[in-house]
C-alpha cells in the first residue's frame, strides 16, 4: 500500500493509504486522531470538518491522497500545547455550545474558518455559515451564541444562559 | 467503496492521457462523486484527480470581456474572484452546498455531473456560456443533455468555462430543505440582444430555458411581464419535496424574483 | 444566590474539555488488537421469503473470516420486547419473534439476512455482495389502514393479523364518553398525522464485541443509553450469558434521543460472533444504514374529538389512533402509544371524561419505538391542535379557552389514571405571555403585513409524565422490567468521591450536574466529586437514561446513598469528637457538635474510615461506601406553555420561525445552564418535526427519505434564538430533590405551537385552512393555501 505524507497539526506524518482511503479514515485509523468524526455518508453533517491548507473541508469527502503534502489541522491541533483552550473552544464551554460532543469538532473547525474569513459576523452570517454542520442536541442556540462571543461581540443580550 | 488507484496529473495533457486507460474516471472536487462511490454506485479502476492542474485553476476576464473560469476552480474561489466581474454568478457560487463543500467542489465537476438540481447549469445556460474542453468548445445550448447527461465524450474534461457577462443578472434559488440543492432555481440574464432565462431543479430533463419568459422579458424587463404567463406542470419533477404543480409555480415565482433583483 | 458549584449554579461542564479537544472516547474510537469487521447483508426489499442463501463464493473472498446467516442463530433467542400491552378485551398483544438474522422471511428494507466477518470493512462488504440470496418478493404492507383490512398480506405468517393490539383506555369510560360527545353543545373534530421521524443522533450506532476464551468473559462496547438494560436483555433473553460473564460498556455516546435505548440485533451479533470467531468483532453503522436500522419514532394517524359546552368548558375527549409498530416489536414499542400516550390525554385541563383507543399495527417498515418525548408529543400535539381548532370554531381566544379549562388544584387525579402532584399552569401561561410579548403581536403582525408576509401566533400548553416510574405500577401496566435506578457513593480515604450511577450521560451533562448535588449535600468543592457511568462492571445497576428520568430517579438514588454516607460519617465524627451522634451537624464540609466549638473536617472523618485506628469498630464497619436503589412513588409532571410566531411567504408557502418562547415548570433545578440547553435542543427537534422532518415510505416499502439528501434535519438557519424561562417552579412533592426532569419538554411542547402559528397566519389572511399535517413544508403550505 502506498504511503501518503502530510503535515498534521504541525507535525510531519506518513501513513499507508489506498486510493480509496478518505482523509477522515487516514486521520482516525491511520494516525489515531479520533477527534475527527464521521456522522453521515452524503457530505452533509460536517462532523468531519478539518482544515486543509487553511481551508475548511469535509474530510470524509476528500481522499487522503489528495492531501499529499498539505498542511492539515484537526480539532486535536486547536488548543495550545499546554492544553489551554483557544478562544472558540473556550466560548463553546462558557456558553454551553455542546452537549453530546459528537458534532463539536466539526463545529469548532467551521467556526474557526468563519472567523478567519469574517472576524465579526452577524447572527445571520453565523447561522448561514453553519449550513453544512448539523447538531442534533443544542437547537444551535448556544453554538451561535458561542461563536458570536468568540468573535468578541457582546452576547449578554441574547436570551437565556 | 470499491478499490481504485488515484492519479494526480499536473497538466491537462497528462490528465487526458491518464483518462485514456480502462475504467478511468475524472475526479473534480469529489463532492458528489465521493458520496456516490461510498454507495458503490460507481466502480472506476482509476480516478484521475484534476485538482493539481494549475492551468485549470482560477478566474480571469478575457479580452472580449468574457469571464473565464478554470474547470477545476472551486466554488469558493468563484464566489470571491468573480464578484466584481459577474456578481450574479459569484453569488450563485456562494450558494452551492456549504462553505466546506465550496472549498472542494469545482465548476467543471458540477457541469460534468449535470445534476438536475445543481446551480451552475442554470448560470451556464442563462449566460450562453461556452464549455471549453481539452478537445473543443461546446455552446451551452448544445451541452446539456437531460438529467445527468452532457455532450462530453468519455475522457473529455472541462478545462474552462467562458461566460459572456450580461448587463444585469440574478439567480434566485428556492432550497430543497434537506439537500439544499435547488428545489427550483431561476437564473435570469439580460443582454443587449435579449434576455435568457434558465431553470434548474424543476425539470425532469434537467436545466432548461423558459423561452416564453425570455420573449416577454426581452420585450419588457420587469417582473410584471411574466404575469400572464403560465408554466405547464408537464415535465416537472415530482418528489416528496414538491409536486409538479408546485415546481411549475416556483418557476414563475423565482423567475420574477430574479428579474426584480436584476432590475434592481 | 446558589453556592458556587452547588445546586442551582450554572456550572460550566467539565466534560466539555475532552469533547472540545478531540479527546472524547466514542465507541467507534475503540479498536481492539486483532479485531475483525462485520458487514451486514441487508434486505433491499420490504417483504420477501428467503428460499436459499448461497455463501460459498463469498466465503472464498479475500479476508473473509466467517459468514453467518439465520441458520447460525437457530435455537438462540430473538430480540425481546420489554413491554406487554393487554388489549381492551383482556387479551395479550400479538408478539412476533424478532430474530437476530432473518429466519425465512425479510420484513423491512434493512432487515439483516447475513453477516460477513472479515479482516477489513471493505473486504466484508465485498464478500457480502457475493452472497447469493434466492428470495421471493411478497406484497409490502405499508399503509396502516390497508394492513388492517380483511385479507391483507400478513407481516408475520404465524400471527392472526397485522393488529398487534386494540387498546382502550379507560375502557369503562367508552360509553360515557360517547354519550357526552353525542349530547354536547359543540364538538370539534380533527384528523391528523403525527409524522414518522428518525431520531438521528449525530453519532451513528457502533458495536464492538470482545471475548476472552480463557475466562469465558464477554465484553460489548456499544452506543447505548442504558448498558445494564442491554446486558439484561441480551444476556438473559438472546444469548444466555450470565451477568457475571458479560460486561457492557457504553462510553461517550454521541446523542440518543431514545433511539439508543433499545437492544439491537447488531449488539447481539457482535457479542455472539466475537466468541464464534474468537476475536473482537466491530460494526460501525453508516448514516444510510442508520436510517434503515435505528428504530424510528412517532407515526400515528389520529382522529380526535373534543366536546364543549356553551361557555367553552371541556366536557369529553375521545381519540382514536393507528400506531405503526413497523415489522417487529422494538424493545419498548408497545408502551409508547399506550401508557406513555393515553395517560397524558388530560393535558393541563380538567376534562372529566376521556377515552383513548389505539390500534397498533405491523407493517413492512423499520420498527418504531420511543423518540424524544415518546407518546407524550403525540398526546400533546393532538390535544393542543384540537383545542386551537375549537377556539377558532367558537370564536374564542385560544389562550382564554385554555385558561378557562386549566387544572388549578393539586394534587389532581385525571380521568386517565395519573395523579399530578403539583403544577401551576396559570403561572406558566402568565410567564409566557410576558416573555413572548403576546400583547405586542398586533404591531408585529402589521409590520409583517407591510413586508408582504403572513404572520401568525401559535400558543399551546403541555404536560408530560417523566421520571419513569413506580415499578409496581408499570409492572401492572405490562412492563417486564423495574424502573428504579441505583447509585453507589464511594468516598475515598482523602475525602474525594466517586459516584457510580446507573444513569447514562450522552449529552445531558451528568458529569457536571450530579456532583453539584453531592457537593452541596456535604459542603465540599464539586471538583472533589467524580461521576462514573456507562460500564456495567463499574456501577451497581441502572436502568439508564430516557424519559427525563436521570436526575429525578437516579439523582434521587444518589441523594439516598449520600444520606447514608453522611449518617455513617456523623457516627465517625461523633466518635472522633467524643460527642453524641444526635448532636453532630455537617456544614461546609465540617462536622461540628451543636452548641460547642468542636469540629472535625470531612477529610479527617473519611481518613478515619479507611485508617480506623481511633474508630467505633464495634458499631460500624470501616470504609465509606454506600449504595441506594430508588424507586419513585409517582411520575413527575413538568408542564409549561409555549409560543411561536411565524411568517409565511404567501408566494411560496415557506414558513419562517420568527420567535419561539418557552415557559417551563421543572420544579427545582440543579444547573440552569444545562436545563436551558436541554430545552433549546428539544425545541430545535420540535421545529424539525413541525416544519422539516419526515420519514416517507413508498408503496413498495422503500424509504424515500433515507439520507440527509431527503430527510431534512434542522440547520442553524432554520431556527431563531429561543426565549426560555423556568422561573415558575412547583417542586415535585415525592422525590428528595423536588426535581421533575427537563429533557423532553422542548420536543413535546413545540410542534403544536408551530402548527398553531401557521394556521393562525393563514386564517388571519382569510384562508380557509383549519389544518395541515406536519411537516409544514413549503409545498404543503402552498397547496393548502391554494387548495
Amino acid at each position: 500500500m502506498p504511503k501518503v505524507s502530510m503535515t498534521v497539526n504541525g507535525k510531519a506524518v506518513s501513513a499507508e493509504a489506498e486510493g480509496r482511503t478518505l482523509l477522515s479514515s487516514y486521520l482516525r485509523e491511520g494516525l489515531g486522531l479520533t477527534g475527527t468524526h464521521v456522522g453521515c455518508d452524503t457530505s452533509q453533517c460536517g462532523a468531519c470538518v478539518v482544515h486543509v491548507d487553511g481551508k475548511a473541508v469535509k474530510s470524509c469527502t476528500m481522499f487522503a491522497a489528495e492531501a499529499e503534502g498539505a498542511e492539515v489541522t484537526t480539532i486535536e491541533g486547536m488548543a495550545a500545547p499546554d492544553g489551554t483552550l483557544n478562544a472558540i473552544q473556550q466560548a463553546f464551554q462558557d456558553h454551553h455550545g455542546l452537549q453530546c460532543g459528537f458534532c463539536t469538532p466539526g463545529m469548532v473547525m467551521s467556526a474557526a474558518a468563519l472567523l478567519e474569513e469574517n472576524p465579526t459576523p452577524t447572527e445571520a452570517e453565523v447561522r448561514h455559515y453553519l449550513e453544512g454542520n448539523i447538531c442534533r442536541c443544542t437547537g444551535y442556540h448556544n453554538i451561535v451564541k458561542a461563536i458570536l462571543a468568540a468573535s468578541g461581540q457582546d452576547v449578554s443580550g441574547i436570551a437565556a444562559e | 467503496m470499491y478499490s481504485f488507484d488515484i492519479e494526480r496529473p499536473t497538466t491537462i495533457a497528462d490528465a487526458v492521457a491518464a483518462l485514456g486507460s480502462d475504467e478511468a474516471q475524472a475526479l473534480g472536487g469529489g463532492q458528489t462523486l465521493i458520496p456516490t462511490l461510498k454507495q458503490r454506485l460507481a466502480a472506476p479502476a482509476k480516478l484521475v484527480s484534476l485538482s493539481g492542474i494549475a492551468e485549470m485553476q482560477g478566474v480571469c476576464v478575457a479580452d472580449d470581456g468574457a469571464l473565464c473560469i478554470g474547470g477545476a476552480t472551486p466554488h469558493a474561489v468563484v464566489a470571491r474572484e468573480a464578484a466584481a466581474a459577474y456578481p450574479a454568478l459569484a453569488a450563485l457560487a456562494g450558494q452551492i452546498g456549504d462553505p466546506a463543500v465550496r472549498n472542494r467542489g469545482t465548476i467543471g465537476g458540477s457541469l460534468a455531473n449535470n445534476d438536475p438540481a445543481a446551480c451552475y447549469p442554470a448560470a451556464v445556460l442563462a449566460s450562453g456560456a461556452t464549455i471549453v474542453t481539452n478537445a473543443r468548445s461546446i455552446a451551452a445550448d448544445d451541452y446539456f443533455d437531460g438529467m445527468f447527461g452532457t455532450a462530453l465524450e468519455e475522457g473529455e474534461i472541462i478545462v474552462e468555462v467562458r461566460f459572456p457577462v450580461p448587463e444585469a443578472a440574478s439567480y434566485q434559488k428556492f432550497l430543497q430543505p434537506a439537500s439544499r440543492f435547488a428545489l427550483t432555481g431561476a437564473f435570469v440574464a439580460k443582454f443587449a440582444d435579449g434576455v435568457r432565462v434558465a431553470i434548474t431543479g424543476a425539470g425532469e430533463e434537467g436545466v432548461f430555458r423558459w423561452s416564453e419568459a425570455e420573449t416577454a422579458l426581452s420585450h419588457e424587463f420587469r417582473p410584471d411581464a411574466l404575469m400572464d404567463l403560465s408554466v405547464s406542470a408537464d415535465g416537472m419533477i415530482e418528489d416528496l419535496h414538491g409536486s409538479k404543480a408546485y415546481r411549475a409555480h416556483l418557476v414563475k415565482v423565482m423567475t420574477a424574483r430574479a428579474v426584480a433583483a436584476a432590475a434592481g | 444566590m446558589p453556592k458556587d458549584g452547588g445546586i442551582g449554579a450554572s456550572t460550566k461542564r467539565r466534560e466539555d474539555v475532552r469533547f472540545l479537544t478531540g479527546q472524547g472516547n466514542y465507541t467507534d474510537d475503540i479498536n481492539i488488537a486483532g479485531q475483525a469487521y462485520v458487514h451486514f447483508l441487508r434486505s433491499d426489499m420490504a417483504h420477501g421469503r428467503i428460499n436459499a442463501i448461497d455463501t460459498a463464493a463469498a466465503a472464498a473472498m479475500p479476508g473473509v473470516v466467517r459468514i453467518f446467516t439465520g441458520a447460525d442463530f437457530e435455537g438462540i433467542g430473538g430480540l425481546p420486547c420489554g413491554w406487554q400491552v393487554t388489549d381492551r378485551f383482556g387479551e395479550p398483544m400479538q408478539e412476533p419473534a424478532h430474530p437476530v438474522l432473518a429466519q425465512g422471511k425479510v420484513r423491512h428494507v434493512g432487515d439483516p439476512i447475513a453477516a460477513v466477518v472479515a479482516e477489513t470493512p471493505e473486504q466484508a462488504r465485498d464478500a457480502a455482495e457475493a452472497i447469493v440470496v434466492d428470495i421471493t418478493e411478497l406484497p409490502a404492507v405499508v399503509d396502516m389502514r390497508a394492513a388492517l383490512a380483511e385479507g391483507a398480506t400478513k407481516v408475520h405468517d404465524d400471527l392472526k393479523s397485522n393488529l398487534c393490539y386494540d387498546w382502550g383506555f379507560v375502557e369503562d369510560n367508552r360509553e360515557a364518553v360517547d354519550a357526552a360527545i353525542k349530547g354536547a353543545h359543540h364538538v370539534t373534530t380533527l384528523e391528523l398525522v403525527n409524522n414518522r421521524l428518525v431520531a438521528n443522533p449525530m453519532e451513528p450506532r457502533v458495536a464492538v464485541g470482545d471475548y476472552n476464551r480463557a475466562t469465558d468473559e464477554h465484553t460489548l462496547y456499544t452506543t447505548s443509553q442504558n448498558p445494564h438494560v442491554i446486558r439484561l436483555l441480551m444476556g438473559a433473553f438472546v444469548l444466555g450469558i450470565p451477568e457475571h460473564k458479560l460486561r457492557v460498556v457504553a462510553p461517550d455516546v454521541g446523542g440518543g434521543f431514545g433511539s439508543k435505548i433499545f437492544h439491537y440485533a447488531e449488539e447481539a451479533f457482535c457479542t455472539f460472533a466475537a466468541k464464534a470467531c474468537n476475536r473482537p468483532v466491530k460494526w460501525t453503522a453508516s448514516r444510510s444504514e442508520a436510517f434503515i436500522t435505528d428504530a424510528h419514532g412517532r407515526d400515528h394517524v389520529t382522529k380526535i374529538e373534543l366536546a364543549l359546552d356553551e361557555e367553552g368548558n371541556f366536557l369529553a375527549l375521545r381519540t382514536e389512533t393507528l400506531a405503526n409498530m413497523g415489522a417487529y416489536l422494538s424493545t419498548f414499542a408497545p408502551s409508547v402509544p399506550t401508557w406513555l400516550h393515553g395517560t397524558l390525554m388530560a393535558g393541563n385541563y380538567k376534562t372529566p371524561l376521556i377515552y383513548v383507543n389505539v390500534k397498533a399495527v405491523f407493517t413492512n417498515t423499520v420498527p418504531v419505538d420511543a423518540y424524544r418525548g415518546a407518546g407524550r408529543p403525540e398526546a400533546t400535539y393532538q390535544l393542543e391542535r384540537v383545542i386551537d381548532k375549537a377556539a377558532r370554531e367558537l370564536g374564542m381566544d385560544p389562550i382564554a379557552l385554555r385558561r378557562k379549562n386549566f387544572v388549578t388544584e393539586f394534587p389532581y387525579a385525571t380521568p386517565v389514571a395519573v395523579e399530578y402532584d403539583t403544577g401551576d399552569y396559570v403561572a406558566t401561561m402568565d410567564k409566557l405571555e410576558e416573555i413572548a410579548d403576546i400583547a405586542g403581536f398586533a404591531d408585529r403582525w402589521e409590520k409583517s403585513q407591510d413586508d408582504g408576509k403572513l404572520r401568525g401566533l401559535g400558543v399551546n400548553c403541555y404536560i408530560e409524565a417523566c421520571g419513569i416510574a413506580p415499578s409496581n405500577l408499570v409492572g401492572q401496566l405490562g412492563a417486564r422490567a423495574g424502573l428504579y435506578d441505583a447509585a453507589t457513593v464511594r468516598v475515598n480515604a482523602t475525602g474525594s468521591i466517586s459516584v457510580m450511577v446507573g444513569a447514562h450521560s450522552h449529552g445531558q451533562g451528568h458529569e457536571t450536574s450530579f456532583p453539584q448535588v453531592v457537593a452541596e449535600m456535604i459542603g465540599i468543592d464539586p471538583s472533589q466529586v467524580e461521576i462514573v457511568h456507562g460500564d456495567s462492571s463499574k456501577i451497581p445497576f441502572g436502568m439508564g437514561t430516557y424519559g427525563s428520568r436521570s436526575i429525578a430517579v437516579c439523582g434521587s438514588a444518589m441523594v439516598r446513598a449520600t444520606e447514608k454516607i453522611i449518617n455513617k460519617a456523623k457516627k465517625i465524627a461523633a466518635h472522633l469528637m467524643e460527642a453524641s451522634e444526635a448532636d453532630i451537624e455537617l456544614k461546609d464540609g465540617q462536622f461540628t457538635v451543636a452548641g460547642t466549638d468542636k469540629s472535625v473536617a470531612w477529610g479527617d472523618v473519611t481518613l478515619a474510615a479507611y485508617v480506623p485506628h481511633n474508630y467505633p469498630l464495634e458499631e460500624i464497619e470501616p470504609g465509606l461506601e454506600e449504595t441506594a436503589f430508588y424507586d419513585p412513588a409517582n411520575f413527575t409532571y413538568p408542564a409549561g406553555a409555549y409560543a411561536c410566531e411565524v411568517e409565511v411567504d404567501p408566494e411560496t408557502g415557506k414558513v419562517t420561525i420568527c420567535s419561539f418562547a418557552a415557559a417551563d415548570d421543572f420544579g427545582n433545578i440543579i444547573n440552569p445552564m444545562i436545563v436551558d440547553g436541554q430545552v433549546h435542543g428539544g425545541i430545535g427537534q420540535g421545529i424539525g418535526q413541525a416544519l422539516l422532518e419526515n420519514a416517507v415510505y413508498d408503496e413498495n416499502g422503500q424509504l424515500l427519505s433515507g439520507s440527509y439528501m431527503d430527510y431534512a434535519m434542522p440547520r442553524a438557519d432554520d431556527v431563531p434564538f429561543y426565549v426560555v424561562d423556568h422561573s415558575c417552579q412547583t417542586p415535585c412533592t415525592h422525590n428528595p430533590l423536588g426535581v421533575k426532569g427537563c429533557g423532553e419538554a422542548g420536543a413535546i411542547g413545540s410542534p403544536p405551537a408551530v402548527v398553531n402559528a401557521v394556521i393562525d397566519a393563514l386564517q388571519r389572511a382569510g384562508k380557509d385552512v383549519s389544518h395541515i399535517d406536519m411537516p409544514l413544508t413549503p409545498a404543503r403550505v402552498w397547496a393548502a393555501m391554494n387548495g
